[in-house]
C-alpha cells in the first residue's frame, strides 16, 4: 500500500521515556508536574503540526529507586487540559483496561471529543503487575491472555457506547415536550466474560461518532487486540525489517486496512557524536532501561532520512523522545520540515486519518423509526 | 457552636459558586435562547462568567445512567452530559483563579483511581479541585458497572468514609518536600510513604503516585441530608451544599452543623454551608415575579406535571389530565415506576392526602400543584431586592453564601454577574478581586496538613 503522507506522532512522558531524563540540562523536573510544562510541550507538538500527542499512563509508581523519574499526572487530564489549547493535534490518553470501568472509560475519551472539538483518541493498555493490582485492592493478576481479552471486550462494550446514541437523538421538540427521542437511544446490553454493560451511554454522541482507536502490538495478545479492533496500531519491534512482517500479520489477521505505525525511541543533538554521548550519560546515570522498541540516535537529518525510508507497510512512526523538551524541539524545528508532508484537510483526527464518520451501528440495523 | 461576630464595618463575606445545570428540569430548553448541554463552549461560558464574577467555584454534577421512567429512558427534560471530570480539566486551562467542583460517585469508582484524578486536577489548576462526594447503593445504576449494585443501603457511608479514608492516604503518601528534583544528587523523590489500608471493605497497598498537590487535598464537598450524611459531611467535608430555603431552616441546619463540626473537633467557620438557589431578576418586582412564574410553567409543562404525579402515585397516569384537579386515586406504595432518581416522598399515601388539601385550598389544577411543590429557592426580585436578600441570609447566619443554579445554558449567569455582584460589592459583601488563587483560599478553609493531625485521622 502507499505510504503517503507520513504519519508522525510523539508519545510524551513527563521529562521522556528515559528514566534519568529528568537529570539532563534544561528538563526542569520541578515543574513536571504543572501545567506550564504541558503548555510547552503541548505547543511544540501544535507548531510541527504532528498527527497525534499520545500520554502514557499506568497505576505504578514505577521502581522504588529514589533517583527514577517517578508518578505520572492522569493521562486523560493531561490531554483534557491541552484540548481547548490546540487546535490540530490529536490528543491520545492510555486509559487501561484492567481496573478501570469500560463505562468511565466511554464517557471520558467522548467528553475528550467534545472539548478538543473532534480530535480525541484512546490508546488501549493493560495493567500487568500485582502492584496494580494491590492498589485497587484486588487478589493477584490475570496472566496477559486474559488481561487482553479483557482489554477486547471493554473496546468492544466502549465502541458501542459511543454508538448508543444516534446522531440526531437530541430533538429538542416543543410540541409534544420531549428533548430527545428515545427511540434513537439504545442498550448496548453487552455481556463479557469479566464484566457486563447494560447503557445507554450518558453522553450523547460525540463529534467523531467514534474516536480513534489506538492500540499497542508487542506480543500475540495484543496484536489480536489490534486485528479486532484499532483503527491505528503501534507496532513494538527491534528493528524496521521485523515491524514490516508484523504489520503484514497484521492486515492479513484483521482483513481490513489499518493504520500502522512504527514505535522508534528517539534522542536528538545537533550532531550524532553528541545524541550518543547524551544516550551515553543517560544509561550511566540510570542502567538497565532498556530499549522497547527500534532507538535512533542521531540527528535531525539522521532521523528524517530514516523515516522516508520505511519499509512498505508502516505508515509512519510514533516518536518517543527518551528526553524532553531537548530532543522535541528538534523533532519540531529539524525533522518536520524536512519531510514533505502534504497539508492535511479537516479537523477532526480521523479526517486527519483519512477515515470516515461512522454512522452508529444502532441507526443502521434499526429502520424501526 | 461558634458566635460570628456581625459588624458594620465587615460585612461577612459571602461565597458564591456556579452550577451548571444538568438533567433535571431546571434548564429551559425551550427558550430559544437556550444552547447546547454538551458543547464545551457552553461549558467555557459559564466557567468565564463565574470567573469574571470573582465566583469561589464552578459545579458540575455527574450521571451514571440515564433515568427511567415506566421502563422507557426519560426523555422530557434535559437527557445527556459529558464526563465530570474531563470538563473541569478543560476548564482549568482557560480559566485562572475559579474553582472547579465535581460530583464523583465513591460507590462506583475506586479510591485509588480518584486519588490520582482528583490529585491529576488539582496540580493541572494550580489548586482549585474540589470533590462533591456522593454515593449510591442503586442496583439500576449498577448495571453499568463491572462491580456495581453490591452494596446495601445501609453500607453507603461506610464505603464513602472508607473511599474517602484511603484517598487521603494516597494524597498523604508523599510528604510536603518528597519531590526533591535535584539533577546533581540525583535524588528524584524521597520519603513516600506506603499506603496499606485494611479495612471492613477493601484492602489497598500501593504508594501514592503523584506530589502532594497545591491543596494538599481537593476541597470536600458533601451533600446529603440524613442524619448519617449530616454526620459524615461535619467530619469530612469543607462545605456542604444543601438545599435548606428558608431563613429559619437555614439558620437551624446552619447551627447544626455547625455545632457537629465542633462536636468532631473542628472550628464551625471551618464548614461553609452553601445552599443550592435559583433567582429570576426583573426591572421591577411584578416583572420579576412574572418572568418566575414564566419559567416555572416552561420547566413544568403538561407532560412533566404527569410525569412528576407518576413518581409519586406509582403508577401509569398518561390518561390524567394535567390540568384538571390530581388523581382521586390512593399511590401505589410499592412500585419502582422512576429510575435512576430518589422516589421523593417516603409516604406517598400521605403526601397525596396533603397536596389533594393544598390543591382545594388554593383551586390548583394538578400541573400548578406540581409547580407549587417542586419549586426550589428561588431569589425573585430587581437585582437589588435579590442582592439585600441573599445578604440578609449571609449575616444571618443561614449560611456562608449560594450555589447559583440559572435557568438557561449557558448564558443564564450572565445577568447576575452584571446586576447582582456590583450590589454585593458596594455591601461590602463580596470581593471585588481574588486574593488568593486556590479554592481553599477563596472559601477560607484551612489546609488539611495545618490541622491538627487528630482532627485528620478520622476512624
Amino acid at each position: 500500500m502507499s505510504r503517503e503522507p507520513l504519519r508522525l506522532g510523539v508519545e510524551l512522558d513527563a521529562a521522556g521515556r528515559h528514566p534519568a531524563a529528568w537529570r539532563l540540562p534544561g528538563a526542569r523536573p520541578a515543574e513536571l508536574f504543572t501545567a506550564a510544562h504541558w503548555r510547552r510541550l503541548g505547543a511544540l507538538v501544535e507548531r510541527a503540526d504532528l498527527d497525534l500527542l499520545v500520554v502514557p499512563d499506568s497505576f505504578r509508581l514505577g521502581s522504588s529507586d529514589e533517583r527514577d523519574q517517578r508518578g505520572r499526572l492522569d493521562a486523560v487530564a493531561i490531554a483534557a487540559h491541552l484540548a481547548p489549547l490546540t487546535r490540530r493535534v490529536g490528543l491520545v490518553p492510555v486509559v487501561t483496561t484492567t481496573h478501570t470501568e469500560p463505562f468511565h472509560t466511554n464517557k471520558a475519551v467522548a467528553t475528550l471529543d467534545f472539548t478538543s472539538l473532534g480530535r480525541a483518541g484512546w490508546q488501549v493498555e493493560v495493567s500487568t503487575t500485582a502492584e496494580e493490582a494491590d492498589t485497587f485492592g484486588r487478589t493477584g493478576t490475570a496472566p496477559p491472555g486474559e488481561l487482553w481479552r479483557e482489554a477486547a471486550d471493554t473496546v468492544e462494550v466502549v465502541r458501542r457506547l459511543w454508538d448508543s446514541w444516534e446522531d440526531d437523538a437530541v430533538v429538542r421538540d416543543v410540541a409534544s415536550g420531549r428533548f430527545v427521542d428515545r427511540d434513537k437511544l439504545h442498550y448496548v446490553d453487552f455481556e463479557g466474560e469479566r464484566f457486563s454493560v447494560r447503557g445507554p451511554s450518558i453522553t450523547p454522541r460525540s463529534p467523531q461518532g467514534q474516536p480513534l482507536v489506538v492500540v499497542p502490538v508487542r506480543d500475540e495478545h495484543s496484536l489480536a487486540v489490534a486485528a479486532a479492533h484499532a483503527d491505528v496500531a503501534r507496532i513494538e519491534a527491534g528493528d524496521e525489517r521485523t515491524a514490516a512482517q508484523t504489520a503484514d500479520r497484521l492486515r492479513t489477521l484483521a482483513g481490513r486496512e489499518l493504520t500502522v505505525l512504527l514505535d522508534v525511541e528517539v534522542l536528538l543533538r545537533q550532531t550524532a557524536t553528541e545524541a550518543l554521548d547524551v544516550a551515553g550519560r543517560l544509561d550511566e546515570l540510570n542502567p538497565g532501561a532498556a530499549p522497547r522498541s527500534v532507538r535512533h540516535l542521531g540527528t535531525p537529518a539522521t532521523l528524517a532520512a530514516a523515516l522516508a525510508e520505511l519499509p512498505d507497510g508502516l505508515d509512519g512512526a510514533v516518536l518517543a523522545p527518551l528526553d524532553l523538551p531537548a530532543t522535541l524541539e528538534l523533532v519540531v524545528s529539524g525533522v518536520v520540515p524536512a519531510l514533505t508532508r502534504p497539508p492535511v484537510a479537516g479537523s477532526t483526527l480521523r479526517e486527519r486519518f483519512g477515515l470516515p464518520r461512522p454512522t452508529s451501528r444502532y441507526a443502521r440495523i434499526g429502520g424501526v423509526r | 457552636m461558634t458566635r460570628r461576630e456581625t459588624s458594620r464595618e465587615t460585612p461577612r463575606q459571602i461565597h458564591l459558586g456556579a452550577h451548571f445545570p444538568g438533567v433535571n428540569n431546571t434548564t429551559v430548553w425551550r427558550d430559544p435562547r437556550s444552547g447546547s448541554q454538551v458543547d464545551f463552549s457552553s461549558f467555557e461560558h459559564l466557567a468565564r462568567t463565574a470567573e469574571r464574577g470573582l465566583m469561589d467555584f464552578f459545579f458540575l454534577a455527574e450521571g451514571l445512567r440515564l433515568r427511567e421512567q415506566r421502563g422507557k429512558i426519560h426523555d422530557l427534560d434535559v437527557v445527556g452530559r459529558p464526563d465530570t471530570l474531563t470538563v473541569l480539566n478543560s476548564i482549568a486551562s482557560v480559566t485562572t483563579h475559579l474553582g472547579l467542583a465535581g460530583t464523583i460517585n465513591a460507590t462506583f469508582n475506586e479510591a485509588a483511581e480518584l486519588a490520582k484524578q482528583f490529585a491529576s486536577l488539582d496540580h493541572l489548576s494550580g489548586g482549585r479541585a474540589a470533590w462533591n462526594v456522593v454515593t449510591s447503593s442503586d442496583a439500576f445504576t449498577g448495571e453499568n458497572f463491572r462491580r456495581g449494585g453490591y452494596l446495601a443501603h445501609a453500607d453507603r457511608y461506610v464505603r464513602a468514609r472508607e473511599v474517602l479514608d484511603v484517598a487521603r492516604e494516597f494524597w498523604d503518601s508523599w510528604a510536603e518536600d518528597s519531590l526533591v528534583a535535584d539533577p546533581e544528587t540525583g535524588v528524584f523523590a524521597r520519603g513516600i510513604s506506603e499506603v496499606d489500608h485494611r479495612g471492613p471493605q477493601f484492602q489497598v497497598r500501593g504508594t501514592g503516585s503523584l506530589p502532594r498537590s497545591p491543596q494538599g487535598h481537593p476541597v470536600l464537598l458533601q451533600a446529603g441530608d440524613s442524619d448519617d450524611g449530616r454526620e459524615f459531611g461535619a467530619t469530612y467535608a469543607d462545605a456542604i451544599f444543601t438545599m435548606h430555603g428558608s431563613l429559619e431552616a437555614g439558620q437551624r441546619f446552619t447551627a447544626d452543623m455547625r455545632s457537629r463540626a465542633v462536636r468532631n473537633g473542628r472550628s464551625g467557620d471551618d464548614l461553609k454551608i452553601l445552599p443550592g438557589v435559583t433567582f429570576v431578576l426583573g426591572d421591577t418586582p411584578g416583572q420579576a415575579r412574572e418572568h418566575a412564574r414564566e419559567i416555572r410553567f416552561q420547566q413544568v409543562g403538561p407532560a412533566q406535571a404527569i410525569a412528576f404525579l407518576e413518581q409519586v402515585w406509582g403508577r401509569d397516569l398518561s390518561d390524567h389530565d394535567p390540568e384538571g384537579p390530581l388523581p382521586a386515586q390512593d399511590p401505589e406504595t410499592t412500585s419502582t415506576i422512576a429510575q435512576g432518581r430518589t422516589r421523593m416522598t417516603k409516604d406517598p399515601v400521605e403526601t397525596a392526602r396533603t397536596w389533594r388539601d393544598l390543591a382545594a385550598a388554593h383551586g390548583w389544577s394538578s400541573r400548578e400543584l406540581v409547580v407549587e411543590v417542586t419549586g426550589r429557592q428561588q431569589f425573585v426580585g430587581t437585582p437589588a431586592q435579590v442582592a439585600e436578600e441573599m445578604d440578609t441570609y449571609v449575616q444571618a447566619d443561614a449560611c456562608d453564601g449560594f450555589i447559583l443554579v440559572p435557568s438557561l445554558t449557558p448564558a443564564g449567569l450572565d445577568e447576575f454577574v452584571e446586576k447582582v455582584v456590583p450590589l454585593l460589592q458596594e455591601r461590602g459583601s463580596y470581593r471585588t478581586g481574588y486574593t488568593g488563587s486556590t479554592l481553599r483560599e477563596h472559601l477560607g478553609v484551612p489546609h488539611p496538613h495545618r490541622l491538627a493531625p487528630a482532627v485528620r485521622a478520622t476512624a
